[in-house]
């Protein structure tokens, strides 16, 4: 007979098995912070790179936070944030005909090209 | 394409180690695993803080004030990055908070114990930031993109709390004999609640479990148990202090050390709210979120003014 038995983790305890400590609280909508997008240089010479996000009420108050968060053991020397809602995305699902163009055009790759072994310094 | 295409397609991009990220297709059970385990842990690590921040005002030097007081701020950094993965997944972070706030979203059990002496810090570095490390290395592995370079992140900085932590009782265990016995004590009280952090056992599944198919996890919870139990016993050599498990003893046949069965009826009894500590911690952080309105409000208040005076400057 096979038996069915749920495994839990860490971190995972399902919500039937909760009892105590269930009720009804009001909380009080949050103030409606925007979500933030925060980019951090690491280092002069270096990109931009992302590196989470966080909520804020304003554009300085995400890189105080963002300065918070993500930076507190000198990771970075400059930050940059975006409200998540000003970027766009490409779509995932069209990725296979969207990048479709770049797949034949192997004359683009410098490995593409047969030269003789004497040439050198190219 | 029909749910049984894209799942396919799905479960192949995991099993070839393809990280799943926030827009691409994934099943709904697998979005509401994610969001109920990422939130969990991230509730965890927001109610970490409260057992340890009981002893920041007490801690006994400057310098211990100080890196205690690092390491409940990294608590938050981490509960932060969780809540953005959870984010990340189309559940708004007020919800989340408001599934810890009615007792419907749950914790780790572990913080559902009392902090009753400075050792108690030490024995929580040691021992709880070590079990929850070992189930954070696991994860910067998991599926999930966001959630994997979280706890990247987390794993970076939590070597050392738990380094901290086997400091503070190496200390005390070099000490007076008043300390050597509070060092003692507190492994004591904490042992048996650490294994408990691995969770339930694994126990005679026939089935496959969805978690590791979908490598949302790839260890369970016995072979996390095993992995921790074989390391600290080691390091409890070092600190010459014992754990209190009479069963405790080396396995030549199996390379493992064989230890003590867990008390499960006080594992459910605190995981169902009834631990000594559930009804204080959830209180104290409802009380945290009602009494911190005014600073959400006054901020929102404060950025919605510059903005209008930054608009008038422009016009």
């Amino acid at each position: 007979m096979n038996i069915r038995l749920t495994k839990y983790y860490y971190g995972d305890i399902p919500e039937e098995n909760t009892g105590g400590g269930a009720g009804t609280v009001t909380v009080k909508d949050v103030a409606g912070w925007p979500l933030w997008e925060v980019f951090i240089r690491s280092k002069q010479g270096l990109d931009h790179k992302h590196v989470g996000s966080l909520q804020a009420a304003d554009a300085q108050m995400a890189i105080e936070n963002a300065r918070d968060v993500y930076t507190r053991r000198s990771e970075g020397i400059s930050i940059w944030v975006v409200e998540s809602k000003h970027i766009h995305a490409s779509n995932p699902d069209d990725a296979g005909a969207f990048y479709e163009p770049a797949n034949d055009k192997v004359y683009r790759h410098p490995t593409f090209y047969d030269l003789p072994e004497e040439l050198k310094h190219m | 394409m029909s749910v049984q295409e894209l799942e396919k397609i799905f479960q192949g991009k995991v099993d070839q180690e393809i990280k799943i990220e926030p827009k691409d297709w994934m099943p709904d059970a697998y979005r509401k695993t994610l969001v109920r385990q990422i939130s969990q842990h991230a509730h965890s690590e927001i109610v970490g803080m409260l057992p340890e921040g009981n002893w920041i005002s007490r801690a006994p030097s400057l310098k211990r004030k100080a890196i205690l007081l690092a390491k409940v701020q990294d608590e938050a950094g981490h509960g932060l990055y969780l809540y953005s993965a959870v984010e990340t997944l189309g559940t708004p972070r007020n919800q989340t908070i408001e599934d810890l706030h009615s007792g419907k979203a749950k914790y780790s059990s572990i913080f559902n114990y009392p902090t009753l002496t400075w050792a108690d810090i030490g024995a929580i570095g040691w021992l709880v930031d070590g079990a929850a490390i070992l189930n954070q290395v696991m994860l910067c592995r998991t599926s999930y993109g966001p959630y994997a370079r979280a706890m990247v992140r987390i794993c970076k900085e939590e070597s050392f709390h738990q380094r901290q932590g086997f400091e503070i009782l190496l200390v005390l265990s070099k000490g007076t004999p008043e300390q050597k016995a509070m060092c003692q004590d507190a492994i004591n009280r904490w042992w048996w609640p650490s294994l408990m952090m691995f969770g339930p056992k694994d126990g005679e599944s026939t089935h496959s479990d969805q978690s590791m198919t979908w490598k949302i996890k790839r260890k369970s919870n016995d072979e996390l148990r095993q992995q921790f139990v074989d390391m600290i016993v080691e390091q409890a050599k070092i600190l010459n202090v014992t754990l209190p498990d009479p069963a405790l003893q080396w396995n030549a046949a199996k390379g493992h050390y064989d230890f003590g069965e867990i008390d499960w009826v006080e594992f459910w009894n605190v995981v169902k709210g009834n631990g000594p500590c559930n009804k204080e911690r959830l209180e104290a952080r409802r009380k945290a979120w009602d009494e911190g309105a005014w600073v959400r409000d006054a901020a929102a208040a404060f950025a919605e003014k510059r903005a209008a005076r930054q608009a008038q400057q422009v016009a």
